[in-house]
């Protein structure tokens, strides 16, 4: 029966698992649950020795699996421990705001590897079953095309793009088939890739993360998260991060004070100066000063409401006591030093008045500067690090009062910088409980029967989990096939590093990039090379294209490489002067197979910078925390060209859906083909679109 | 708002989840009591769900002792016979339980669930049993039924690679969100008893085989007086007559009910471990949805076969209810 032939394709099998978080806790326990589904079935060892297509069957005895291995002539076997195999990295540590759903963690647990705290979990309810933890970096350079081609199948419970990618191309250069997931609240999908069978996880265009103008953050705010960008992308990386970053926290609209060499000085902090009284400087220079100077420039403002300059000393006319004077003492818990506790504040969903959250601005600054020294100069915003959160609150909601936009909470604030997911622990046991139910099918070989499934929050065509065939691979896809790009970009005036940062690395997200053109080589990242290639390597990437060596001009054809991804891309060069500042902020546009999603006449299509995106902002993708994948999307069209059949749904209204917070899958269309036809198609090639035409 | 605020401790732990459903309704979780029969493979994972989202108290009722069977979906127990012997199946669970979640209670009630009286059920907002007979699921949904306070009522059972839930929330008023409009809902729930008793011809064509194939198996044991799951292959034959008597009795044709899939339930009674952790999923995500009011509660089945890799919901109630 059904089950027996589960756990038979399970036994013995070798799955790696990416990812030991949200869903990979409930993965790794649903699995090795499975491992032991028939525990009792077969007494007739006999009856499984004659069968004679493989010559390996697994028996259960007592509670550990044993292997016997047909000798040939059927009576000598021997015997080994058999099981199914498991290898699990993460390289996660374990924190508190995991413990309300990553359940294998326990509050003792917190700064604990997880892959490895997750294995003795698992370890005490099934005692025989084999997992390797790695505590890494599924990128580093020992997780290799060979380490994955000793695998059956991977699982990736995975939260950010980058990883996803990574592991999409060496589960295609290892040719393993590979079970991709993700969930964001009540919203999950699983699906599944199979080099050559089905859509590869790239097939399908991942748009950026969202990203903003840079004059919005830096001049004229008009929402509250981009109050939350400036505080943490500038002005705290200003004060506590590398002061040799290029940081446009001084860019004003008016030209004169760009110019000034000075501005920058104002962020240091003399030696003798009083924390406090430094802090108030801070405050009335980027809180008054600059936005006097914005003001100056009555142009911006005409459309506009005018910000008002906040001074610290209207708000805060005395000296703040020395309340902190307990915290300086405890200086074996330094990071546990905050604001709020030293003021008093409790509630993190409280919304603090202005001065409140000038009191916590100082504050935070005081106890970076007292009990946290050292550390200025490198910080790096980190949502798990309380007075980074309180300062970066603080910032943006003093910003915020200047510009008029409606102050928020700490707890919202925290979930906005940090490009917090929601996430709830259901929605990961049923990705997880269906990502065990692809895999067998994998295991199995049932190539007809996979099916990609989403988990919905409002039921349609009455489910709430509705599985869709999986779709061919996109024969114009970069990754899994070999379609050449192209990209529009000023060769005089872009750099090697622009190109290698916004493309190689952004867009086409290879780890250790190499860059060809013809056969000289131009660009090149590995541990192995020599001082003078380095150095010779890093002289390129500040010379602009056409002046390269060998340079690069419109109708060059460039060859990118990521060694360890087994990953080649061609592109193809257009010289082109001008970029649309606000449109095409990076300088430069790549198509081909990320080309953007064209204009859509439909109001109702999201195109992923609806809601959808709302949540990500333009952190780095290190810095992102998503168990997730799934996002609701809008109605679709039907493309004659491409249709695919959803398994019967019995009423017609047009659903769609589509994945991630900041992969949303803009485009996948699903609707009835008519009425009487219970087919309903699915579409999904934003590429193609403007190609097709559509059914009335 | 309602009640006191949360504590900084449970914001830290449930920061995440207060993203997807807000203060207000972590805070009606913590308040609330739920009760749980029949500690198998689904009600564990449903278990463990409703103890990291951070109920007031969980309430687990089974006295039987841990056997093989008991252990094969069930990741709350270790394998090991000094740990097992003696103790019933819901004190082991709950002393694994209470690691899960310091914040919530977790207690065992002792004795058989059908002896327990309606002031018993008083005690909860949610009861939820799992692999029991038609007559014990009819009696403490009546049971439910006649206190005063709403009682939440669901059925679980998972059986091969399928799974069935039903919902009882008997009038329940909550506000519908869709994109920037609410709208006020208010659902009319049927008991177990009524829900079953709806002529299979009234319903919509459409309705999941499952949800037939589900009630012969329970009628056949019924009859034959079997523990749920106490069937066998052998059984087939007899549970293929009761399916034709049954079709003919309510003028369905039997292909609504294909023999394979009852083949499946008979022969495949055991917990399938990935269906268990879907269908105590949903179950979880439901009772979350009916304590703090937040989101669509499904009215009032729901079907899960990884065969098809469907999750239905199916409305089962007279279709020209009482108003």
């Amino acid at each position: 029966m059904a089950s027996l032939q589960h756990s038979q394709a399970i036994k013995g099998a070798k799955v790696l698992m990416v990812g030991a978080g949200g869903i990979g806790c409930e993965l790794l326990k649903t699995l090795a649950l499975s491992d032991f589904q028939d525990i009792h079935i077969r007494e007739d060892v006999t009856d499984w020795l004659n069968y004679k297509a493989a010559n390996v069957f697994p028996v259960m005895v007592g509670w550990v699996f044993i292997k016997v291995r047909d000798g040939g002539d059927g009576r000598e076997c021997s015997y080994e421990m058999l099981g199914l195999i498991l290898y699990l990295i993460d390289m996660d540590t374990i924190e508190v705001s995991n413990l309300n759903r990553q359940f294998l963690f326990r509050q003792s647990h917190v700064g604990q590897s997880k892959a490895k705290v997750a294995r003795d979990a698992v370890l005490r309810f099934r005692p025989h079953i084999s997992i390797t933890p790695y505590h890494a970096n599924v990128k580093d350079s020992n997780f290799n095309v060979d380490f994955f081609k000793q695998f059956n199948v991977i699982l990736n419970g995975l939260d950010n793009l980058d990883a996803r990618r990574h592991v999409n191309r060496l589960c295609l250069a290892a040719e393993v088939p590979l079970v991709e997931s993700g969930t964001t609240g009540f919203l999950g999908q699983v699906t599944v890739h199979v080099k050559g069978k089905t859509e590869c996880y790239e097939c399908q265009p991942k748009p950026a993360p969202k990203t903003y103008p840079v004059c919005t953050i830096t001049s004229t705010p008009s929402k509250f998260v981009h109050c939350v960008v400036w505080a943490k992308d500038l002005l705290f990386a200003k004060l506590f991060g590398d002061k040799n970053q290029d940081n446009d926290l001084n860019v004003r609209s008016n030209d004169a004070a760009r110019s000034s060499k000075n501005v920058d000085d104002v962020f240091e902090w003399g030696e003798n100066e009083d924390i406090e009284q430094y802090g108030r400087r801070i405050y009335d220079h980027v809180f008054g000063y600059n936005i006097e100077q914005a003001l100056s420039n009555e142009e911006t403002w005409k459309n506009r409401n005018k910000p008002r300059p906040i001074y610290c000393r209207d708000v805060l006319p005395d000296i703040m006591t020395q309340r902190n004077g307990n915290n300086v003492d405890k200086t074996d818990d330094l990071l546990s030093a905050s604001a709020m506790a030293s003021l008093g504040l409790k509630n993190p969903q409280d919304i603090w008045c202005l001065m409140e959250n000038t009191k916590v601005f100082i504050e935070a600054l005081k106890l970076f500067f007292t009990n946290r020294r050292k550390e200025i100069g490198n910080l790096s915003f980190d949502k798990d690090d309380l007075l980074a959160v309180e300062f970066v609150t603080a910032a943006a909601n003093i910003r915020a009062a200047s510009f008029n936009i409606p102050l928020q909470s700490l707890f919202e604030a925290k979930g906005i910088a940090g490009n917090i997911v929601h996430a709830v622990a259901t929605t990961n046991a049923i990705v997880a409980g269906l990502i065990v139910i692809e895999a067998i099918k994998v295991l199995k070989k049932d190539t007809e029967s996979y099916r990609m499934t989403y988990c919905l929050e409002h039921p349609s065509k009455k489910m709430l989990l509705m599985p869709v065939e999986p779709f061919e691979p996109n024969k114009s896809c970069c990754v899994c096939s070999e379609t050449p790009l192209s990209l529009e970009i000023n060769t005089h005036r872009s750099k090697l590093r622009d190109f290698v940062e916004k493309i190689v690395k952004a867009k086409l997200g290879m780890n250790s990039p190499l860059i060809m053109h013809a056969t000289a080589l131009l660009y090149e990242v590995g541990d192995d090379l020599e001082e003078d290639e380095i150095a010779n390597y890093n002289a390129n990437l500040e010379k602009v294209l056409s002046e390269l060596p060998s340079p690069v001009t419109g109708g060059t054809m460039l060859t990118v490489e990521d060694l360890q991804q087994e990953f080649t891309c061609n592109i193809h060069i257009k010289h082109r002067e001008e970029f649309d500042e606000e449109k095409e902020p990076d300088g430069m546009v790549l198509s081909g197979w990320t080309q953007a999603l064209p204009e859509k006449k439909d109001a109702k299509t999201s195109n992923g910078n609806g809601a959808s995106t709302s949540k990500s902002l333009p952190t780095k993708p290190g810095n992102t925390e998503i168990d997730t994948e799934v996002k609701e999307i809008s109605d679709g069209t039907v493309s004659p060209g491409t249709k695919r059949k959803l398994s019967e749904f019995s009423d017609g209204s047009p659903v769609d859906h589509s994945s991630d917070v900041d992969e949303t899958r803009n485009n996948k269309k699903i609707q009835k083909h008519d009425d009487e036809d219970e087919l309903v198609m699915l579409d999904h090639w934003d590429s193609d679109m403007s190609k097709k035409q559509r059914l009335p | 708002m309602v009640g006191e605020e949360l504590t900084e401790q449970e914001t830290a732990l449930y920061d995440r989840q207060i993203r997807v459903w807000g203060a207000d309704a972590q805070r009606r979780l913590s308040k609330s009591h739920i009760l749980v029969y029949g500690m198998k493979g689904t009600i564990t994972e449903f278990c463990k769900n409703i103890v990291l989202a951070g109920v007031g108290s969980l309430t687990l009722v089974d006295d039987r002792a841990v056997t093989e069977e008991a252990l094969s979906a069930n990741f709350l127990m270790p394998p090991d016979e000094n740990v097992c012997s003696g103790k019933t199946l819901a004190e082991l669970c709950r002393d694994s339980l209470n690691e899960f979640n310091p914040m919530v209670r977790v207690s065992v009630e002792k004795g058989d669930l059908t002896s327990f009286g309606v002031e018993f059920f008083d005690k909860f907002d949610v009861v939820v049993i799992s692999f029991c007979s038609l007559a014990t699921k009819k009696l403490i949904n009546e049971r439910c039924r006649k206190l005063s306070k709403r009682v939440s009522f669901y059925t679980v059972d998972c059986r091969d690679c399928c799974g069935e839930i039903f919902v009882d929330l008997q009038k329940y008023n909550y506000a519908m969100k869709r994109l920037d409009e609410t709208t006020e809902c208010e659902l009319q729930y049927p008991s177990f008893q009524e829900a079953i008793s709806v002529p299979w011809r009234s319903l919509p064509r459409k309705v999941s085989k499952l949800y037939f194939a589900m009630r012969v198996i329970e009628r056949f044991e019924e009859a034959e007086g079997r523990k749920p799951g106490e069937i066998c292959i052998e059984d087939l034959p007899a549970v293929l007559k009761l399916k034709k008597e049954i079709c003919e009795a309510q003028s369905l044709n039997e292909s609504h009910i294909p023999n394979a899939l009852l083949e499946r339930l008979v022969t495949g009674t055991r917990e399938f471990p990935p269906v268990c952790a879907i269908i105590g999923g949903i179950l979880g995500q439901e009772v979350i949805k009916a304590i703090s009011g937040k989101g669509d509660p499904l009215k009032n089945f729901f079907f899960f076969d990884s065969v098809d890799g469907k999750g239905i919901i199916e409305d089962i109630s007279d279709p020209t209810p009482k108003r």
